[in-house]
This record gives structure tokens, sequence and C-alpha cells, in this order.
């Protein structure tokens, strides 16, 4: 089991269990997480599943391809941290991972 | 009523089947029209669904009709080009509007560019601030419809509501605005239809458009900054430069663009609940259902019912050979219809699973900028309709739709209602 938090813009924050392969898009949908509407599916299309990663998880991450900074582009807000969430696989490696929902998904 | 029967089809129509498959051509503006399209592509999905058409109205191109498909377009924008030189966004080539340079007609990094300056204006403490406005003048615009009478919804309410919220996003003058919904009719509107006879006629009026805009922008650009979009352009060092065509190219864009899509959708969530009553019933009992019910009716009316790119190289799509230079359309009014992607997708389920995964927006890089603006101001004219008239049918359907001729912006030139008190 991995372990997941996201965390509201009113600081909120919800754990969640996760398996091994999922994405963290797929947690947040699965599980109704207010915040993340992830319009495409998981295409990598929509930018509609932007979450921003705490410094000391994003460094775990592998960089975002071309596609994801493309999208992203257009996400509100932009920060260091932000990354589409249909484009974060889990493993045991992210096992405590905590990401910050934005206000503007609703 | 006899649309609600060609709206979900049970038996395929004998003529969509009786045709040769190669043969076919989806972008006939006449099936658009009488409502018959749906049986098309509903077939061109089962036998052939990247499908090559070599002769029509608008030239040889390739459709393409499976939610899946389309995606691989949308994401793939180093293939398939949206660059008006090489022939834009739209089956229509020659089409003086439709060629213009704006930045849903190119690809990165200028689309990037652009488009960055025109989002501030849709971001989310925008439409915050924007909510009380956005409510205000459609309840006035309510409070005057006639009632226990008939009356035309698409331009008592949806002309009349989208015109509004266009004129507010551009600071236009409150008494001239009308010209904005004029102007966006013109540019799309299909040669021969009735409203425009040539393109030199349509280029007349986008000119007309260019010169009041022009006028505009060097009264923003000579003020201090401000929230309109003309203001955000002109003061933006990323658009100031322009040229003319660029100019008049993303002023166009912007009034289609909040416009006609906006406005087919305020009809079309009216007929799709008339249609569908027991939708209208489950609607009126729960009003909190309003937002995905607008997401359904996005879905159900797709607006837009194409968009179209252009081949940069040989590529394979669903086993076919695009060649470069190849015409290559998305018929996003196929792929909501896909059974493989969406479930029982003739059917308008306002409370459905995944509501908001459907093509009418767009996906990938050129993703409709003001999707949450078109939601929230669907979600706010139902809010405000339940508020006066309540029960279910209670805004009654009193005839048969008139549709626009196109195979692009899918909407209804009229649509009689009653509201009865």
């Amino acid at each position: 089991m991995i372990k997941v938090t996201f965390i509201d813009t009113q600081g909120a924050s919800r754990a969640l269990d996760a398996v091994d392969g999922q994405s963290l898009m797929d947690v947040a949908v699965s599980n109704r997480v207010p915040g993340i509407d992830a319009d495409c599916g998981g295409s990598c299309a929509c930018g509609t599943c932007h979450v921003m990663v705490a410094p000391e998880w994003l460094v775990k991450l592998p960089p975002a391809e071309d596609m994801e900074n493309a999208m992203l582009e257009f996400v509100e807000p932009r920060t260091p941290g932000s990354r589409l969430s249909c484009q974060i696989k889990l493993s045991p490696a992210l096992d405590g991972i905590v990401v910050t929902t934005p206000a503007g998904q609703h | 009523m006899t649309q609600a029967a060609v709206a979900t089809p049970t038996t395929p129509s004998s003529l969509a089947y009786a045709t040769p498959l190669a043969d076919l051509d989806p972008s006939n503006p006449a099936l658009f029209a009488d409502f018959t399209m749906l049986d098309y592509f509903e077939r061109l999905r089962r036998e052939d669904p990247v499908h090559y058409c070599a002769k029509s109205a608008f030239g040889a191109y390739w459709s393409v009709t499976k939610f899946k498909d389309i995606m691989q377009v949308e994401t793939h924008p180093e293939i398939y080009s949206s660059d008006s030189r090489s022939g834009g966004i739209t089956i229509f080539d020659s089409n003086a509007a439709a060629s213009l340079p704006m930045f849903i007609a190119m690809d990165p990094p200028r689309h990037d560019e652009q488009r960055k300056v025109v989002s501030p204006v849709v971001a989310p403490e925008n439409l915050a601030r924007l909510e009380a406005v956005i409510r205000e003048r459609p309840a006035a615009a309510l409070d005057a419809l006639p009632v226990n009478e008939d009356f035309d919804w698409v331009s008592r309410v949806s002309i009349n509501l989208t015109t509004q919220m266009l004129a507010t996003l551009f600071d236009f003058p409150w008494q001239d605005r009308a010209q904005l919904s004029y102007w966006s009719d013109a540019a799309t509107a299909v040669v021969g239809q009735g409203m425009i006879d040539s393109e030199e006629q349509r280029f007349g009026i986008l000119m007309e458009c260019a010169q009041y805009m022009t006028r505009l922008w060097n009264e923003r650009l000579n003020s201090e900054p401000g929230n309109d979009l003309i203001s955000m352009l002109a003061h933006d060092d990323r658009t100031r430069n322009m040229s003319p065509e660029e100019f008049l190219g993303n002023v166009i864009l912007l009034i289609v663009g909040g416009n006609d899509t906006t406005r087919n959708s305020m009809t079309g969530s009216v007929l799709a609940l008339n249609e569908n009553a027991d939708q209208y019933a489950k609607l009126a009992a729960d009003p909190a259902l309003i937002p995905s019910m607008i997401s359904e009716a996005i879905r159900w009316q797709t607006p837009l019912a194409h968009m179209r790119r252009t081949a940069t190289e040989d590529a394979v799509l669903g086993g076919k050979n695009i060649r470069k230079g190849d015409k290559v359309i998305m018929w996003y009014v196929s792929g909501n219809r896909d059974e493989e992607a969406i479930d029982q997708p003739n059917r308008f389920i306002i409370d459905r699973e995944r509501v908001r995964q459907h093509l009418s927006f767009g996906f990938g890089i050129h993703r409709c900028v003001g999707n949450r603006l078109a939601e929230q101001q669907l979600r706010i004219l139902w809010e405000e309709l339940f508020k006066r008239w309540p029960k279910p049918m209670q805004i009654k359907v009193v005839g048969a739709p008139k549709r626009v001729p196109s195979p692009f912006v899918k909407g209804y030139e009229s649509l009689m209602v009653r509201i009865s008190a």
C-alpha cells in the first residue's frame, strides 16, 4: 500500500491508499477528491488534474515531458511544483507523497 | 416531436447506409440542417473510423470519427498542424475569416505566447469577479421574457445573453453590442446558405469589424491598462506589435469563441431537457445537478461539430496512411457519440459518470481557453431560470428547431418555446 495526501486550498488534508503503478490522478478520481476533474481521462491533454507537489517529493519525480510542460503552460497558478497528477505514476519510492490542489479547479 | 426520434437513432437511416462507403461525405451542410449526420457518423465509426472522402464541396479530407483517434490527433500538434498558412482549423479552406492568423490557428511557440496573453481574462479570480455581472445582466433579460406566449428562445435568450457577455469581456460600447454577434455570424456562415453570398462580402464585413476594433484598441492603448480583452492585447508586449491581420484574427477568434458556442449550448440545453422529460423532472427535483447537466448538455450539443488539422508529415492514424499536406477533420460530434468512449452515448443523462469527459472543448494545447467561463454562464442561466420557473417542463419547446446548415457551427437559427405561468 502507498499513502498519498491531498491538501486543498483551505488546508484540509485527505490521506488515501494507492497501489503500485496507479496514477495519482486515478487515486484522486476514484476517491472523488475535489479539485481533480481530469476531463481528458489521463491523456495529458486538458490540465485539469493539476497539483502542486511539495519540494521534497518533487525531486523524486522524473522531469515533466514536452506534452506535460505544454499543458502546464496554461494552468493557474503555475508554480515550481506544478505537475499533472495523471503523469505521476506511483511506486513505493513515492510512499507518503504530499500534493496541494489549486483553487482554480472545482 | 420528430426531431427527438432523429436525435437518438435506433435504426440506421437508409441513405447513410445505402451510399457506397467511398462516396460518403459527412461534411454536406444539408445533413446538419436536417440533423441526419449522426447516422453517417455512426456508420463510419462502425465500418471505417478513419475515412477518406476524395470529393466534397470543401475538397478532399479525412474524417476522424472515434474518440481515441481524435485524442491522438489532438495530442500530436507537431504532426497535425493548426497553422492558418497550411489550412487552419476548419474544413473551409477559403473562408476569409478562418484564414486569418489567430492563436487557435497557430502552432507552438507563437501559439503559446499569444494564448498566454488572453488566458488571464478567464483565470479563476477573474471569473469569480465576473460572477455578479454574469448573474445580474441575464436576470434582467429573463425578467423581461413573455409568459404564456410563444417566443424564439434563440434571439430572446441565447443570442441576447451571449452578446451581453461578450460586450462585458471586451468592454464594448453597450448600445452597439449587436454588432458582435453579427460579426461572429458573418465569420462562420457557409457561403450561399443565407447570410453570406461571397467571400468578398464576408471580407467587407470583417473589415468593418477591424475598423471598429482598431478604434477601441487605440483608445485603450492611450489609457491605463484595464481588465478587458482589448486592453490586455494592447498593453502586453507579446501582442502589442501584432500585424493588423493578426489583430483582426485574434479579435474574430475571441468573438466567435465566446459567441455561438455558448449560444447554441444555451438553446441545446433547453431542447435536450424537453426531449428527455424524465431528465428535466430529475433536474427540477434536484437543481444541484445543474453543473453536471451543463457538462452533459455541452457534450450532447457539441456546438462545434469539428476542428481541422493539416498533416505536416506522413503519419499512420487508426491504421490509415495519412500523407503530408492532407486535411484531417476531427469530428467532435462523432467522438462525443462514440460508444467505446462514452456509455450509452445517444442518451441524455444529466447525472452520468465522468460527465466532463467529452470532446466539445477539444483537448491538448488548443483546448478551449474559455471553457470555465462557458460553464459558468450556462450554470448561472439555469440557476436563474429555476428561480423563476421551477417546475419540470415549465419552459416548453413548442416547435421544431431550425438548425444552422453548417458542418462547423452546430446550432440553431430559432427554437420556439412557451413559458407557462
